[in-house]
């Protein structure tokens, strides 16, 4: 049952946010109804599936699982913030170029457990991906195009940041 | 109809055949998918169904003050308050009026998680709220799990207005049988279970209702539903006229067939928000997917057995199907129907009998998964193909191509009378065998077998993948259809705006995962020559729609080719009428090339697709009289290729005529002391006719095979002896993960279709169609050495183990 609300401020993408919320609340749904911030999807609601990956401080959560509460003074990072305007997240062009989606729906938890991982070992293999996705559950892909995208996400993200070493010289 | 003229496949296609990447992907990549959770209307309120614990009892009554009392319940609908709000869900079984499906049971439940009472609320935590005060007084009946004890004299009867647990029985015979058998030198005899899995997409089904009780129109969001052109049935079931529904279709988070036809959610939706006056959204949650859904798959025994000469010519294929539906009849008993049409799968078997006993038990109803029983036809039919050749000590690979149907017998006919439209099945199997490396493997597995003590084993399968079904599947059960064949249309609306900039309109549901808007936008930039990331596509609601079926049976990309070849032609026409007064010139000497129209040989007088376009748009005057302003056109594309069945069933007919085929290997290894199967090499080579987007097809080979992967070795819904369901969360029902499913490696050969345009054959069923015999037969040879068959899907470490045991192992 409904308690009384309690007052949570947060920052999700750079933005800061205060809301009253029922201590009850998980993190998702304030995201998804509070916010307004629908990109990060509900799978299970049982920190299964993995569809509502977001990052917390920058480490992967599952938002289903997490309180509204938890999160207090938190900086969270969703799908939304992943793009810079117009311009495609290195992550999102590698999954559109390789077809890492078919109905985009676990595609959100996905690409924050993805940009994690890149975060942690930029040069990963197959092998790591695959046991570093293993929690976020895909029905549509069989993952071998998830996997192909997470790789090619690694060369974009590695031949930009050569790029702009390399920038200054040319 | 009789078969259409045969098209020769001469174009140099520019776009068909491309891997583009597909024009839904960038709205899902930035998290603006728009799917139904994602939704809301204003004062919408929420839906949580209270759900019954039991397998099997009567509800003595139902005590709603409490959770009346609730903050934030607005009102609270039972079964016997729904006797009155909704009519019948559809059911296309034999007798609906003998076993009665409604939205929430309202005397007895027969399944756990069949709903009784809805709790709409202005949240849903507050309607979860609701849910836990609802006082249900339920008196247990005694249970019925088993369908072979459901046949027997004495047993609880899921429906007392039946008079028995059979739905539905009948046996076809096709061919002469008794002397295909006499012809034999033996016969190969088996029993097999296909135990019941399900899609389970990671979105789960869900809609949003607006019912508008001063005008009387009913409008509704869902994620989404197929068969368009049959939502006078959704219509019936609330109690409304059929022209004041409106469903707009909002794409969906996966389907597999669970959205094919997902009337309930929608029903629940709108009988809430007819009886609230306000907007209502019910979104299952993943126990609602996993326990009260539409769509667990086939739960099937077989007994049967394969007629064959001794140089493994196969004579002869009779079988007896029990079918276990669970507690409703959804679709009849269509999911046998879709087997017989290809019930031989590749091979030259000219005598089929087939036997059905359609059950009812005290579990989930089946619906719709990947494949629709054909899934486990091939299955059983490769099951028995590897134990003749077993029992023949034949090599697997001889067997099949001495039965395979010859490259120039295509067209051809099956006994049961659907026909395959072209096909060439042994460069596919070549190919799959050199891609696999089979001889390394076969001595890999001697190797390993003697100096290491591992076992690892070889499946091989050939297998059918019929494609773009009519409805008669559904109906040739019945002596008496009372209808003509179906035409199971397809629409589109393309508009040329008067910059040139092309709007194609769909009309069946949107978008669930397979690339529709995909489809349709290299489809017509083949056609008009430009870029399709220009073609902007929509959905229209079935309010103001033409005629459309939707996916389902790997129809969509076939039909919308056919929808779109017709508008895109109506459209040139007009255009060449156009460009004929532009130029001063006749049509005739008018050609298009390269996105215009131009004198024959001519680019120097020419007009651009958006030359024309402004002119038919702002100038008609300065065009003769019978040219109407717009550039605009739709076109309904109907079955091409369907035939009756005969009155005595003997021929049912064309149904199911775009054939097409695949070869999968694999090679696992098992582990004899836990029962743990890994695969060491996985390939899969289809032929799905003329590909559109080579690589989104191999998404689809690749994803239908992790599910023919979950079905055979870890998804099962388990109900115990008391009908106690343990499958309520992935927790137990286990979905594959990233470390579950092998790389792939995909292969492609392609046989036009000659019925289709530019030879397209459906491709999005396969995978799951193939994998499962391949499993099968690769953990058989890994255990070979003791003499185990695996008979029973999933074949789970534990079920592994039990064979081993009961060999001696």
């Amino acid at each position: 049952m409904s308690q009384p609300s309690v007052r949570v401020s947060l920052t999700v993408n750079g933005v800061g946010y205060e809301r009253d919320v029922d201590p009850r609340t998980a993190l998702v749904d304030l995201l998804r109804d509070g916010l307004g911030l629908t990109g990060t999807h509900i799978g299970c609601e049982q920190g299964v599936c993995g569809a509502c990956t977001v990052l917390v401080d920058g480490t992967s959560v599952l938002s289903c699982l997490m309180l509204a509460v938890q999160a207090d003074g938190c900086e969270v990072a969703t799908v939304e913030g992943l793009a810079s305007g117009p311009e495609l997240h290195p992550l999102q062009e590698a999954f559109w170029e390789k077809q890492g989606l078919q109905c985009g729906f676990c595609t959100p938890g996905m690409l924050m457990r993805a940009k994690e991982i890149l975060a942690s070992d930029p040069a990963p293999t197959a092998e790591s991906v695959r046991e570093a996705i293993a929690g976020n559950l895909c029905r549509c892909t069989g993952y071998q195009f998830i996997v192909e995208s997470v790789l090619d996400a690694a060369d974009r993200m590695a031949g930009s940041a050569s790029e702009s070493t390399t920038a200054p010289k040319s | 109809m009789t078969a259409p003229a045969e098209r020769q496949h001469t174009k140099v296609t520019n776009w068909v055949g491309k891997s583009i990447r597909r024009v839904e992907d960038p709205k899902f990549l930035r998290g603006k998918g728009g799917y139904i959770g994602d939704r809301s209307l204003p004062g919408m309120l929420h839906v949580a169904l209270v759900k019954s614990p039991y397998a099997h009892s009567r509800i003595v009554s139902i005590d709603t003050s409490e959770a009346l009392k609730v903050p934030g319940v607005v009102a609270v609908i039972t079964g016997q308050d729904a006797l009155s709000l909704a009519d019948p869900l559809p059911d296309f079984g034999p007798d609906p009026s003998k076993h009665t499906w409604r939205l929430l049971a309202a005397e007895k439940v027969r399944y756990v998680g069949e709903g009784v009472a809805a709790v709409v609320a202005q949240t849903r935590y507050a309607a979860e709220d609701g849910v836990a005060e609802v006082l249900v007084d339920y008196e247990p009946l005694d249970v019925l799990v088993d369908p072979e004890e459901a046949l027997k004299p004495g047993a609880p009867l899921v429906h007392e207005a039946l008079g028995s647990n059979i739905a539905y029985e009948r046996t076809f015979t096709f061919g002469d049988v008794d002397a295909a058998f006499a012809e034999a030198d033996l016969v190969v005899e088996d029993r097999l279970h296909w135990g019941r899995s399900g899609s389970q997409p990671i979105e789960p089904v869900g809609a949003i209702a607006d019912y508008d009780d001063a005008t009387g129109q009913m409008t509704i969001y869902e994620n989404s539903l197929s068969f368009t052109s049959y939502l006078f049935m959704l219509a019936g079931t609330l109690k409304i006229p059929s022209h004041k529904l409106d469903l707009h279709p909002v794409p969906a988070g996966g389907s597999f067939g669970s959205k094919l036809w997902a009337v309930k959610p929608a029903a629940i939706a709108g009988m809430c928000s007819k009886a609230v006056g306000r907007p209502v959204m019910y979104m299952e949650d993943r126990h609602d997917a996993l326990a009260n859904n539409d769509h667990q798959g086939s739960d099937r025994i077989y007994y049967v057995t394969l007629g064959l000469k001794k140089d493994g010519t196969i004579t002869a294929l009779k079988l007896h199907s029990i079918e276990d539906y669970g507690a409703y009849i959804q679709f009849g008993v269509g999911h046998h129907g879709n087997a017989l049409a290809q019930v031989v799968g590749p091979y030259r078997i000219k005598a089929v009998q087939y036997g059905l006993q359609a059950v009812f038990t005290n579990k989930n109803q089946q619906g719709a998964y990947r494949g629709f029983g054909s899934e486990v036809n091939n299955w059983m039919l490769e099951r028995m193909v590897d134990l003749a050749a077993r029992t023949l000590e034949m090599d697997p690979r001889d067997i099949r191509r001495m039965n395979f149907i010859r490259p120039d017998e295509f067209p051809y006919f099956i006994p049961t009378g659907n026909v395959y439209d072209s096909g060439d099945y042994e460069p596919v199997l070549d190919k799959a065998l050199e891609m696999a490396r089979w001889d390394y493997w076969q001595a890999e597995k001697i190797r390993l077998r003697e100096q290491e003590g591992r076992h690892i084993g070889l499946g091989l399968v050939t297998c059918q993948e019929r494609s773009v079904f009519s409805a008669t599947e559904f109906w040739f059960w019945f002596d008496e259809p009372g209808a003509p064949v179906t035409s199971m249309p397809e629409s589109v609306t393309i508009d040329v705006d008067a910059l040139g900039n092309i709007t194609a309109t769909l009309y069946s549901c949107a978008f669930w995962g397979n690339s529709p808007e995909t489809m349709a936008a290299q489809l017509i930039a083949e056609e008009f020559d430009v870029d399709p990331h220009s073609v902007n596509v929509v959905y229209a609601g079935t309010g103001q729609g033409l005629p459309a079926t939707g996916p389902g049976g790997s129809r969509f990309t076939v039909m919308i080719a056919g929808a779109v070849e017709g508008a895109v032609s109506k459209i040139k026409k007009k255009a060449f009428a156009i460009a004929s007064h532009l130029l001063e010139a006749a049509v005739d000497d008018l050609e298009w090339a390269d996105g215009g129209i131009q004198v024959k040989g001519s680019a120097d007088a020419r007009k651009t697709l958006g030359d024309i376009a402004i002119t038919a748009h702002l100038f008609k005057h300065s065009l003769p009289e019978e040219i109407e302003s717009g550039l605009e056109a739709s076109h309904v594309f109907d079955h091409p290729y369907t035939t009756m069945p005969s009155a005595d069933r003997k021929d049912l007919g064309v149904f199911y005529p775009f054939m097409g085929h695949a070869c999968h290997i694999c090679v696992v290894e098992v582990d004899v002391d836990t029962g743990k199967v890994s695969f060491l090499d996985y390939v899969a080579v289809h032929d799905a006719g003329t590909m559109v987007n080579p690589r989104s097809l191999e998404g689809h080979m690749i994803g239908g095979t992790a599910q023919g992967i979950g079905s055979s070795l870890l998804e099962e819904f388990v109900y115990d002896e008391n009908g106690d369901f343990q499958s309520g969360s992935f927790l137990n029902y286990l979905l594959p993960t990233s470390m579950d499913v092998p790389t792939i490696k995909c292969g492609h050969y392609e046989t036009p279709s000659p019925y289709t345009p530019y030879g397209i054959k459906g491709g999005g069923e396969g995978g799951r169609m193939m994998a499962p015999g391949a499993i099968f037969a690769a953990i058989d040879d890994a255990l070979e050495p003791f003499g185990v068959r695996v008979r029973h899907l999933p074949a789970t470490p534990e079920r592994i183990v039990e064979a081993l045991e009961q060999a001696g192992h």
